[in-house]
């Protein structure tokens, strides 16, 4: 499934709930089912500070494809990491960093991404885009000194 | 004393009509900034309509007009908070700019290397970061009065705190955070037996607490009128008469002179000097007019509502289980810190922004309170007179639902 493919399928999950306590417990449900993050990648090195939660963000490069694992102190915004985490993790970090993110406005929670909520998650989307322009890159270097 | 009558006080806020996410609006924001009654944003609107124009020096009529509006809003500042004189109002743009101006005079006139700046634990950054960046340029040195695990200043530490290199005291009236009230007539009068000015933070408490300068004989006195029904980008800095002919002033522009060349630039006397360029006179006046509205209600009977508001909530919310109320001081304005066993912050506030309730939540700009107290933040609501018994019930409520969502 492709990324925008991804997103349409989350909006249309979504879209069956018109009461916001509904959508909030999905987010939580969501948050169950993220992988907890190990201990020892709570470390200010993955840190996402902000003044409202906090969010903890590990990329990886794995046979060309960018895997995120991440967390939060706050299981509204850990449900929405979890979503992000579905639709960006475990493709090539071209395609991360093309694909645009609109399904988060599509389901109402953009409130969630604004600077003013210092979640967090406004950060965490940013360097989501930025580590697959970062590993995309590398990549490519890597490819051209093959060519040589 | 009569009763007061909430749904005829609650007509005069329109903003409390509106409905968030389907829901009517529970306002419990009210330590970040407070609504404005009818009166106070129909004078703003007759002021542009009717006698708009920039104040001081016009010959024209309604410069006249409004030099008179700005001057009696100054005047009722005074009556307000029992300073002796009118010239020892300064309008500011809120609190933080007050104590800036004060933090920037010593700076430039009073601190020198191994002088001591004395705060308490309990203030507002705004309290704390101009002194830090005073005590950089200087090299004087901040201390900080303790506190206990309720949220209450150790008192008892003050005599030792204050040495003979302490330039000033510089404490909040009431903490933003937890609402503990401070007995800041022991501190002056303990600061003041050694000599030492002290600066009252009353962003907290000029809402809900009658206030008198002179008696308290306070240095300074800070406060924004946003918190006080007001609107925003106006406040209010009072200063002793000697003291703000002694500092000097920490911006420079038109109407703080009284005759400028290039060699040499006299100043005004205070309050003049230090308010440098366009004052906001609309905002002067509007909080003249806020200041009206709390005395025709009677600002000790709206307090003593205000205090059985947070009684209230404090024995509603305390019967929630796993739910802790930060902050336990003795006296407290009507402000309610508290954290949700195994709950964040955050989800509380979220849900509760989607059952139509307004609360603050993190750390309030009270990272070293937070910390002294091993919390990452708290819910903060915080009541005005305006809110009632049934709207903590809908956030005691509230409460119980999240528990079950996240529980």
């Amino acid at each position: 499934m492709t990324i925008q493919e991804k997103q349409k399928q989350i909006i249309g999950e979504f879209a069956e709930f018109d009461d916001w306590m509904d959508k909030y417990d999905l987010l939580i449900e969501l948050s169950k089912d993220l992988s907890p993050l190990e201990a020892k990648f709570k470390t200010d090195e993955f840190l996402i500070k902000a003044c409202q939660s906090r969010v903890w963000l590990v990329p990886e490069l794995i046979d060309g494809k960018l895997y995120f694992r991440a967390d939060s102190d706050a299981i509204i915004v850990k449900g929405i990491i979890a979503l992000l985490v579905d639709v960006l993790s475990g493709r090539e970090p071209a395609e991360i960093a093309q694909n645009e993110l609109f399904f988060i406005d599509q389901i109402g929670l953009s409130e969630n991404l604004s600077p003013t909520r210092s979640n967090g998650l406004l950060a965490m989307v940013k360097q989501m885009k930025l580590y697959a322009l970062a590993f995309q890159a590398q990549l490519e270097k890597q490819q051209s000194n093959g060519n040589e | 004393m009569g009763m007061i009558d909430i749904q005829q006080i609650r007509s005069d806020f329109p903003i409390l009509n509106r409905k968030v996410h389907g829901k009517d609006l529970v306002y419990f924001d009210n330590a970040a900034t407070t609504q404005k009654p009818q009166v106070v944003l129909d004078e703003i609107v007759r002021y542009y309509s009717e006698v708009n124009s920039n104040i001081h020096r016009g010959v024209h009529t309604l410069s006249q007009e409004s030099t008179d509006l700005f001057e009696q809003a100054r005047k009722e500042v005074q009556q307000f908070i029992h300073a002796r004189s009118t010239s020892e109002i300064v309008f500011t743009a809120g609190a933080t700019a007050g104590i800036n101006a004060i933090a920037n005079g010593f700076e430039r006139s009073i601190l020198q290397s191994g002088d001591e700046v004395l705060v308490s634990s309990l203030e507002h950054h705004a309290n704390i970061v101009p002194w830090q960046m005073a005590c950089e340029k200087t090299g004087a040195k901040l201390r900080v009065i303790p506190m206990n695990e309720n949220g209450e200043l150790l008192l008892d530490e003050l005599d030792t705190l204050l040495t003979d290199r302490t330039r000033i005291v510089a404490i909040t009236h009431a903490s933003n955070s937890l609402g503990t009230i401070n007995p800041i007539a022991t501190f002056i009068e303990k600061a003041h037996a050694k000599g030492i000015p002290v600066l009252i933070d009353a962003a907290q408490s000029i809402q809900h607490i009658p206030i008198d300068v002179s008696k308290l004989n306070c240095d300074f006195l800070v406060f924004s009128g946003h918190k006080i029904y007001a609107p925003t980008g106006i406040g209010v800095l009072y200063g002793k008469q000697e003291w703000l002919e002694k500092l000097p002033p920490y911006q420079g522009g038109g109407d703080m002179i009284k005759s400028v060349s290039f060699e040499k630039t006299v100043y005004n006397p205070p309050p003049f000097k230090f308010e440098a360029g366009t004052m906001n006179y609309v905002g002067a006046h509007a909080l003249a007019t806020a200041l009206q509205y709390l005395k025709q209600h009677g600002i000790e009977q709206l307090a003593t509502y205000e205090q059985e508001l947070l009684h209230y909530a404090t024995a509603k919310l305390s019967a929630i289980e796993g739910l802790r109320i930060i902050g336990s001081a003795d006296q407290k304005v009507s402000v309610l810190s508290f954290v949700m066993e195994n709950i964040h912050q955050y989800d509380v506030g979220m849900v509760l922004d989607k059952l139509g309730i307004a609360v603050r939540t993190g750390t309030h700009c009270n990272e070293p309170v937070m910390r002294r107290l091993g919390i990452d933040g708290t819910v903060r609501a915080s009541f005005s007179f305006y809110n009632t018994h049934e709207e903590i019930d809908r956030l005691a409520a509230g409460l119980e639902r999240i528990k079950l969502m996240f529980g």
